[in-house]
Formats: C-alpha cells, sequence, structure tokens
C-alpha cells in the first residue's frame, strides 16, 4: 500500500448543512451530513464505502469532486488542494473527477439525443470540431458496449442497463483519474448489475482509474473493492482491506451491519446483531462517540469522548474506544 | 459486450412516436379543441390575407352609403356610419388582435422566463425576485394595465408594453417552479460535474424541460391578451379610432345600437370567437399534458 502513489487525500472533512428558519432565515441549527473524515486514496485502488441511508457517504462523494463547497477541512488531488475553489479555478480539475450517478433515468436530459449528450462534454472541455467530437463519442459507445447507431436516440428508447452505460460514458469521456460511483448499480436489476460491474472493472483495468463506490449493498461492494470504509451517521468508524473488513470486522457498527447480509444457505445459523433504537438525527449530533446512543457495547466514557483513529493491524483502522 | 447490449434492447418497449406526435394525437381526440383550432387557423387566415379577401381598404368611406345592414351587396357585413366595409375592419382587425395578442405575450413570456430562471436557479435571487413578482400579482391584471396606460399614454404599443408587464409574473412562477424541480434532477448535477456553465444548464438542459407549462400557460394568456387589448380600446385607452381594432369597433358602433346594431354585435362576436377558441385550445393542450400522461415518454 506504502509504494503506491497518493491520488486523492482527504483532510477532516465535514460538511453541515445550515437549518434555516424564523423570520430572517437564519441558521438555527445545522445538519452534520459529514463530520471529519480522513482518508487517503491510492491511484488504480476501488476504495467502497457503506453505510446505511443519511450515513453521509454521498454527500462525501459530492465533496470530492465539488458538487457541494466543504464546511471544513482540505481536500488534496493529485497534490494539489482543491477543497473550497470556485467553479472557475476547479473546471480544470473536474476532467480528473467526474462521477456516475445513481439513477439512470433520472441522470440523462430525456429532451436530449444520447450522441449530444456525450459530445457536449467534448464541446465543454476542448476545442474539436463536430466531425472529431462524433468520431470520438462513436468510439466512446463502443468502449462501453452500446453501438454506434444508438447516437441518435433519446433516452427513454434504452433501458436501464443501456442507460448506465451512457452514464458511464459520459464520465469516462474526459479521461479521469478517479471516478465516484455514487450508487452506480443500486437501481438496477441483478443480472444487470453484474454486466455493469464486469465493465466498471475491465475500463478500470484498461485506464488505470480510480473508484470510489458508494453503495448500501455489502455484497457488491465487497466484490468491487480493494479496501472498505464503514461510515456511520457522517463519521468513519472503520477502514480496511476488504478482506479484513468483511472477515474480522473490528467496530461493532460495522458487526452488526455484516450480520445483516443475507446468506445462500438458510441452514447455516448465526448471530444476528440487531441493533437497538433509532439512528440519531444528523441535526442533534450526539456528544463522544457518534455510536454510542446504540452500541451494544458502550461504556460511560463513549458518551464523552470521541474516539480516536486507531491502527489496530496493518492498514486496518478503527474508531472504537472499546476494541 | 455488443450481444449485452442487444439482449437489453430487446426488452425495451419500440416507442417510435414522437412526444409532440402523442400530444397532438390527443389533442386531436377533444373535439372542442379541434373547432378552436379550426377557428383559430381561419382568423390567422384572414389576417394574413386581408388584402386578398376584402374589397375595400378598412378606412375606405363612402358616405353615399352609411349603416347598410347585413347581406347588402357588395358588403356582405354591411358598411358602418361612414360607410366603411364592416367585414374589411374586421378582417383587419384580426391581424391586429393577434399580432398585439402574439407580441404582448411573447415580451411577457421573454420577461417571465428570465426572472423565473434566476428566481429558481439561483437562492440569492429568489427572495428579491419572487417579491417583485408578488407585487405585480397584487394589482388586478387590468388596473396595472390602464396604470402603465395613464403614465405611457394611450396606444397600441403602449397596450402591448401592459398587457406584457401584466403577463410577466405569471410566467415567472410557473417558470421557477419547474427550475427548483428540475435543477435537483441528476441530469443537471451531471452537467454540473463534466464542468458545464450555468448558463448552459440553464437555457441548453433546464428551459427546455419547462417548455410544458409554457406552452399552456401561453395559449390562455393569448386569450386575455386578445381580450384586455379590445376592452382596453373599448374604454379609449388603446387603439383609437379611426384604428379597425374590435374594441374600438364596439365602443363607435354602441352609438348606433338601435338603427344598426350589427357595428357593435359584429366585433364583439370576433371577439367572442377568438377569445373561446384560444381558450379551449389551452384547455386541451393543458389535458393533453396531463400528469396522468407520461411526460418521459
Amino acid at each position: 500500500m506504502e509504494n503506491q502513489t497518493q491520488l486523492l487525500k482527504v483532510k477532516n472533512v465535514k460538511k453541515h448543512f445550515p437549518v434555516k428558519g424564523g423570520v430572517f432565515q437564519r441558521p438555527k441549527s445545522f445538519v452534520k451530513a459529514v463530520n471529519g473524515v480522513d482518508l487517503t486514496v491510492f491511484e488504480g485502488e476501488t476504495l467502497g464505502i457503506v453505510g446505511e441511508s443519511g450515513c453521509g457517504k454521498s454527500t462525501l462523494g459530492r465533496l470530492v469532486i465539488g458538487l457541494e463547497k466543504l464546511t471544513e477541512g482540505m481536500i488534496d488531488f493529485g497534490g494539489e488542494s482543491i477543497g473550497g475553489l470556485p467553479d472557475r479555478q476547479l473546471k480544470k480539475y473536474k476532467k480528473n473527477l467526474q462521477m456516475i450517478f445513481q439513477d439512470p433515468f433520472a441522470s440523462l436530459n430525456p429532451r436530449q439525443k444520447i450522441g449530444d449528450a456525450l459530445e457536449e462534454v467534448f464541446i465543454i472541455h476542448s476545442k474539436l470540431n463536430k466531425s472529431e467530437c462524433k468520431t470520438k463519442v462513436k468510439s466512446l459507445l463502443k468502449e462501453v458496449g452500446l453501438k454506434e447507431e444508438h447516437y441518435d436516440r433519446y433516452p427513454h428508447e434504452f433501458s436501464g442497463g443501456q442507460r448506465q452505460r451512457v452514464g458511464i460514458a459520459r464520465a469516462l469521456a474526459l479521461n479521469p483519474s478517479l471516478i465516484v460511483c455514487d450508487e452506480a448499480v443500486s437501481a438496477l436489476d441483478v443480472s444487470v448489475q453484474a454486466q455493469i460491474i464486469k465493465l466498471l472493472k475491465s475500463l478500470q483495468a484498461k485506464y488505470n482509474l480510480t473508484y470510489l463506490f458508494i453503495s448500501h449493498d455489502l455484497g457488491v461492494v465487497r466484490h468491487m473493492s480493494d479496501r472498505v470504509l464503514v461510515m456511520y451517521l457522517g463519521a468513519q468508524v472503520e477502514l480496511g482491506h476488504s478482506n479484513q473488513i468483511y472477515n474480522n470486522p473490528l467496530h461493532p457498527y460495522t458487526r452488526a451491519l455484516l450480520s445483516a447480509i443475507p446468506r445462500p444457505n438458510p441452514k447455516h445459523k448465526r448471530e444476528r446483531i440487531k441493533l437497538e433504537g433509532d439512528l440519531p438525527s444528523a441535526s442533534d449530533y450526539p456528544t463522544g462517540c457518534p455510536f454510542h446512543t446504540r452500541c451494544p457495547i458502550a461504556q460511560d466514557h463513549c458518551a464523552q469522548v470521541v474516539p480516536e483513529w486507531r491502527e489496530i493491524e496493518e492498514n486496518h483502522f478503527v474508531a472504537c474506544h472499546e476494541v | 459486450m455488443s450481444t449485452v447490449a442487444e439482449t437489453e434492447n430487446n426488452n425495451v418497449e419500440k416507442k417510435n412516436n414522437s412526444r409532440l406526435a402523442e400530444i397532438a394525437k390527443s389533442l386531436v381526440k377533444n373535439k372542442l379543441s379541434v373547432f378552436g383550432l379550426v377557428i383559430i387557423a381561419l382568423i390567422l387566415l384572414t389576417a394574413i390575407f386581408t388584402p386578398l379577401i376584402t374589397d375595400y381598404g378598412p378606412y375606405e368611406q363612402n358616405l353615399e352609403n352609411t349603416k347598410l345592414g347585413i347581406g347588402s351587396e357588395g358588403h356582405m357585413l354591411g358598411t358602418d356610419n361612414y360607410g366603411r366595409d364592416v367585414w374589411s375592419r374586421i378582417a383587419h382587425g384580426a391581424g391586429i388582435s393577434l399580432l398585439v395578442g402574439l407580441s404582448s405575450v411573447g415580451f411577457g413570456l421573454i420577461g417571465g422566463i428570465i426572472l423565473g430562471l434566476l428566481a429558481g436557479y439561483y437562492r440569492k435571487l429568489d427572495g428579491i425576485v419572487m417579491r417583485i413578482v408578488d407585487l405585480l400579482f397584487a394589482f388586478p391584471g387590468i388596473l396595472l394595465a390602464m396604470l402603465v396606460i395613464a403614465m405611457l399614454g394611450t396606444s397600441l404599443v403602449n397596450v402591448v408594453i401592459a398587457i406584457s408587464i401584466w403577463s410577466i409574473p405569471g410566467c415567472a412562477r410557473i417558470v421557477r417552479g419547474s427550475v427548483l424541480s428540475i435543477k435537483r434532477q441528476e441530469y443537471i448535477l451531471a452537467m454540473k460535474t463534466v464542468g458545464a456553465s450555468d448558463w448552459r444548464i440553464l437555457f441548453k438542459h433546464i428551459l427546455p424541460n419547462c417548455t410544458a407549462p409554457l406552452i399552456v400557460y401561453g395559449t390562455m394568456r393569448m386569450a386575455t391578451a386578445i381580450l384586455s387589448t379590445s376592452a382596453l380600446s373599448y374604454l379609449g385607452l388603446g387603439a383609437q379610432p379611426p384604428t379597425a381594432e374590435w374594441g374600438a369597433m364596439i365602443a363607435a358602433g354602441q352609438d348606433f345600437m338601435w338603427e344598426a346594431p350589427h357595428l357593435a354585435v359584429i366585433p364583439g362576436i370576433a371577439i367572442m370567437l377568438t377569445v373561446f377558441s384560444f381558450n379551449v385550445v389551452g384547455d386541451g393542450v393543458r389535458d393533453a399534458l396531463d400528469p396522468n400522461m407520461d411526460l418521459n415518454n
């Protein structure tokens, strides 16, 4: 791991959304969507990010590609700080940072032919003429497993899987080094999921892409990822190699999460860890360890002291007092 | 890979009908809107070919043949108190009404679209723009138009300006609402991630996706605009005599209500037919764009 180049460095990143109220729309409180994440992503790897809905995994992805502005912290990309840059300066980095969206039905403009949609990416970033753009788009279509004649079709003429391929083509168009896949396969049915995952993997091998693979589907993340980050309520709770996380989960939240994966063999009984209570509101953030309100092994000090981010075994980090 | 795409392709129902064709189809099913469309087409043809279908100029006086009744020889709709041919004046008035209606709705839409896009897309502008719009809404429309004309003077151009201003707030609200829902769509976020400018996103991606409610608004607005133009002219605030404007013609004809009722009634019927047609077509378009219909297809 150490001999690999660091591509993306996220340092103590926070994103707090104001909740406005009153006559003058002053911020009354803040929703702490992402609350202090430190992360290094290496070139060519896939980092899976898992957690239940509302844990801030999508917000983290959007912060990385600059769709949301940081409240606090630093984002370094390829050795340069890009967090908090104004849009104009961010444009040259945007070529390298792309995103594949969740809903293939909502991520394409229904009024635009897909050929035009893909061409637009080149029009924004390069000075290619119309026919050069068209050639590029057609080779791009083939790259993602579509055909040249799909150029003149509208999004509604495609299936979900095909649309997602168009989304991948759009993300791929500018030769990015990092692609954030925000629930990229969650909206697809299982057989199509497998095809898209295969496509993502083959593209990664071909172009040395780095993926931030955000998903709530633990099985898919395990299949895709080299390393996995587990998030809970805007905070990182555990990070490690995919094998370490899935075979030897340390944090009580990770254990509970993994015990919820359905097993193919119904006779294979195992302990199901059930969490008590609801996910606390991100606008009323718990003190100390964010997980202490539901943690089965919480002690008194968990409610007061924020747990340190510790390396338990090689490259396996966890934020828990009791591990 | 191509085989994969092929199998997926088979799952997609072939939908060759464009959306526009589908709207047209359901519009045609509505008998009343078809009637409206035919009337509008006739009025439009009359306006375009006025010199070809009339034998007299709209201002051509013939004091020997005043106040001829309907069906008189050479004057199918009779003549007025100056012996002017009523049919020529009605046909001429069709052009004026359509022109005033189209231009005032057009300018109103342009103003409303710009304000609506700004208010919907930039949260900081939302408050101030929408308060201005609320202010305009607070006045009854015809009063607002009279206020503008009182400031600018009576003329048909000022009527256009007045009705344009009056059309802006409604359009701005419609556009703002659409922008608010569209700008959260993933395809807009996707355009942001590839580095598209706000300008490109607003006019290339958001505006084309809020045309449906604008078409309905525009059609309905045409009816109001034409009616208001006539109303203002009738009150002496718009077109001035001897202009062959329908409202002004009613005002001039009402003095002869007993001896020659057709002088007031015929322009009245013309206004009514036009306004009615635009309204039923507007209704039809709205029904055709009903949310029950799958808008994405």
